[in-house]
């Protein structure tokens, strides 16, 4: 079960994965998500999914190492299996024909972006696209995103590929440019997420984003993914993972993604000790 | 060999006192998470056995969701007949070693025996752990199985109602797919009731038994996301399916503040420290943070749990760092009478050291850069009674005052997940979000959906769940035979 059959390498820290799970497969859609434990001991995590494939009975997922479980899961080789994965969990995206909308990737953010970048095209969107990195290294799928968008704009932070701009700016020049956008997608780490909100604002487009809080179990049982919006709490798990990004409490899906900081370094220090072999594939 | 067993008379027996249950010491058992009861010696169960009036009409049977032959199993125990006690018990109850330690005996069985007329009643549930427990040292043999009905039968949550419901229609032999969201089977007995009530390894063992009576095991499998209840009866080729999800979903108060760091849901808390093992962090990978003063809100099992559990990651913290050990507080806001936990809970807890702050009810958190920083409560005074019989709390005006805590676990209650109703046209609800069920048969408005356990009644207990999966898995067998 839970087999890895592909694996690649984007750069020393976003890899790729694509994971034998057919009946989760079977349901997934685009903006849901699963829930991974790399190994017994091991903590539940959220990952979006940034694929599936129903014939072939995959979820694919790309991840960035950033704790102990990702910079696990990254050692893991086709062949090796994931502990557990559970899903398709949260609420799919709302693919209707729109108009013209616009998808922003930041990140590791690109890879749940492309499959509702696909759908949306697919259900008559005009798709303008916004992908960005901090650095070269760190982008992907330009070309996939490329496939399925009307339009694409490439960016960098430090300027190492394309253009060199955070993806606020395309964006607001855009929204200054043309007065059909209908809808946003923004999908990023949450500081990115926070900004394009802020951007798009003072524009009136409803601007949809995916929040990525810490979750266990991921099916509305512990409440640990809770966040406010529009001034209620919500749960990620099973109200979202996308809402309104105007109505987000951003500061405190901030102050709640730090809860564990001091246990997260101490477990990755520990793993990093323990497996420095292993870290050198 | 040893003189043939003098019987004793109905007097004799009556002088013998109950014996104790040998115990974990309260300061030395909130520095570990090893299990509190130790369990009874072969002399002290034999002992506690001899105890036993046998009854012509046994009232302590009707006293149990499951009707053990209670009486029939001490008997075997007594004249040293250990498989024939075990074949007794497990006639009716597939989970003996697990309702030995939480069933509340001291309500049902233990409360109509005989000898609590007058006395102390035969300590039932202890002899039924002895009794479970020295199976599982032996190790377990199956039953014979009947052959195959060719029924197929879906049975949706692997807690205490699912596995109960299972293991009867296995024993039968219907073909039984258990499906549980979580990676671990046992539901509540795995996340909630921590490991020192109830050890997981117990849990285990007794979940390989309803697994080696041939039923299916399908995990991380949540029913209404990768399946849902109409595609399994009409798409899977399921006759008949038993809704046992349980009550997952937490309450919180709803007062300000509650979203800041360090405010918890029990069953985060618990599901953090408990399933996720967070007590051996960083050896299992998922933390759990307490602080120096905890705050349980409620007073029923899981805030006894959640207290006693906080109380021991922060003594075990204290004596690493050599620190002051941690103040752990239940906070609630009717009288010690209407607690709803077991009495031997709250004196576990009191023991070890918890705090009661009764007639008490927050009204606020407080937050500084992000984290809990304190409490504020107002002081409660007892009026005429509710809805539920007991006196309801009234807030006593000018009574505030803050309490310096930096966390906060939220233990008011669970209601059913909603999850398992996707897809389920003509499964009727009640405003509360339980199942609508018969109460004797588990029967659903759906055809072909049996529902039990806290999906139906809301939060209660592990025996009644499996009471209700019992009656629902008779009564759907009676439906498979077309009955």
């Amino acid at each position: 079960m839970y087999e890895i059959l592909e694996k690649e390498v984007f750069s020393a820290v976003t890899k790729l994965i694509v994971v034998s799970a057919p009946d989760v497969a079977h349901k997934a859609q685009a903006g849901q998500f699963v829930v991974v434990r790399v190994v017994d001991e091991g903590e539940r995590i959220p990952l979006t999914i940034a694929d599936f494939d129903r014939e072939q009975g995959t979820i694919t997922m790309v991840f960035q190492e950033v704790g102990k479980s990702t910079i696990h899961l990254g050692t893991l080789q086709p062949g090796d299996s994931l502990a557990s994965m559970t899903g398709p969990l949260g609420r799919p995206t709302e693919i209707e024909n729109y108009g013209t909308v616009i998808c922003v990737g930041g990140g590791v953010g690109i890879a749940p972006m492309y499959p509702i970048a696909r759908e949306l095209r697919a259900a008559g969107n005009h798709v303008i696209s916004i992908i960005g990195a901090r650095t070269r290294d760190l982008l992907f799928w330009e070309d996939k995103m490329g496939a399925v968008s009307d339009e694409l704009i490439v960016c960098t932070d430090d300027g190492s590929y394309k253009r060199k701009a955070l993806v606020t700016e395309p964006l607001k020049e855009l929204l200054e440019g043309r007065n059909d956008v209908s809808r946003i997608w923004a999908i990023g780490p949450a500081i990115m997420m926070k900004f394009c909100c802020l951007t798009t604002k003072s524009f009136g487009v409803p601007t949809i984003v995916s929040l990525n809080s810490i979750m266990v179990d991921g099916t509305g049982m512990c409440g640990a993914c809770r966040v406010e919006v529009g001034g209620k709490t919500k749960f990620v798990c099973v109200d979202g993972p996308e809402f309104d990004g105007h109505e987000v409490d951003w500061d405190l899906l901030l102050s709640r993604q730090r809860i564990y900081l001091p246990e997260e370094k101490l477990a990755r220090e520990k793993f990093l000790a323990g497996h420095h072999d292993c870290m050198k594939k | 060999m040893s003189e043939p067993v003098k019987e004793l008379t109905t007097k004799e027996r009556m002088a013998i006192p109950r014996h104790e249950m040998p115990r974990q010491e309260p300061m030395e058992r909130r520095k570990n998470f090893f299990e509190v009861a130790l369990g009874y010696s072969a002399e002290q169960a034999r002992q506690e056995a001899e105890r036993c009036l046998q009854c012509k009409k046994p009232s302590c049977i009707e006293g149990c969701p499951v009707e053990v032959r209670i009486p029939e199993f001490i008997m075997a125990l007594r004249g040293g007949d250990m498989p024939g006690a075990v074949r007794a018990l497990k006639d009716k109850n597939n989970l003996p070693a697990i309702c030995g330690r939480v069933c509340p005996q001291e309500t049902q069985c233990e409360i109509n025996c005989v000898l609590a007329k007058k006395g102390k009643p035969v300590a039932i549930g202890r002899l039924e752990r002895y009794v479970a427990d020295w199976e599982l040292g032996q190790g377990v043999t199956p039953p014979a199985l009947p052959p195959p009905t060719g029924k197929k039968v879906a049975v949706v949550g692997a807690g205490p109602a699912g596995l109960t419901c299972a293991a009867d229609l296995a024993r039968i032999g219907h073909k039984v797919t258990l499906f549980e969201a979580l990676h671990a089977p046992g539901g509540v007995l795995m996340y909630g009731i921590p490991e020192f009530r109830l050890p997981k390894a117990i849990v285990h063992a007794e979940v390989n038994y309803v697994k080696s009576l041939g039923v299916e095991l399908r995990l991380n499998a949540v029913v209404g996301k990768i399946f849902t209840v109409d595609e399994l009866l009409n798409e899977r080729g399921y006759d008949a399916i038993f809704l046992g999800t349980g009550a997952g979903l937490p309450m919180f108060m709803n007062i300000p503040g509650e979203n800041y760091n360090g405010v918890y849901s029990a069953n985060e808390f618990l599901t953090r420290v408990n399933l996720m093992k967070g007590y051996l962090f960083p050896e299992w990978d998922t933390p759990v943070k307490v602080g120096k003063k905890v705050a349980v809100v409620g007073a029923g099992n899981v805030a006894m749990d959640s207290a006693r559990c906080a109380l021991r990651l922060g003594t075990i913290r204290a004596l690493e760092e050599g620190s002051e050990s941690p103040e752990v507080h239940i906070v609630y806001r009717r009288s010690r009478e209407e607690m709803p936990a077991r009495a031997e809970e709250v004196e576990n807890a009191e023991a070890e050291g918890v705090i009661l702050d009764l007639l008490t009810n927050p009204v606020e958190i407080y937050g500084k850069e992000g984290w809990v920083s304190g409490m504020r409560c107002i002081r409660m005074e007892l009026g005429e009674p509710d809805a539920s019989g007991r006196r309801r709390p009234v807030p006593i005006p000018g009574s505030e005052f803050d309490m310096d805590v930096d966390t906060v676990i939220m233990a008011l209650g669970t209601q059913p997940n909603p999850m398992v109703f996707t897809a389920s046209g003509g499964l009727e609800r009640t405003r509360h979000g339980t199942v609508v069920a018969d109460e004797d048969t588990g029967k659903t408005t759906k055809s072909r959906v049996w529902a039990g356990g806290d999906i139906v009644t809301g939060a209660a207990t592990v025996i009644s769940a499996m009471g209700a999966g019992k009656r629902a898995a008779a009564d759907i067998d009676r439906f498979l035979r077309g009955e």
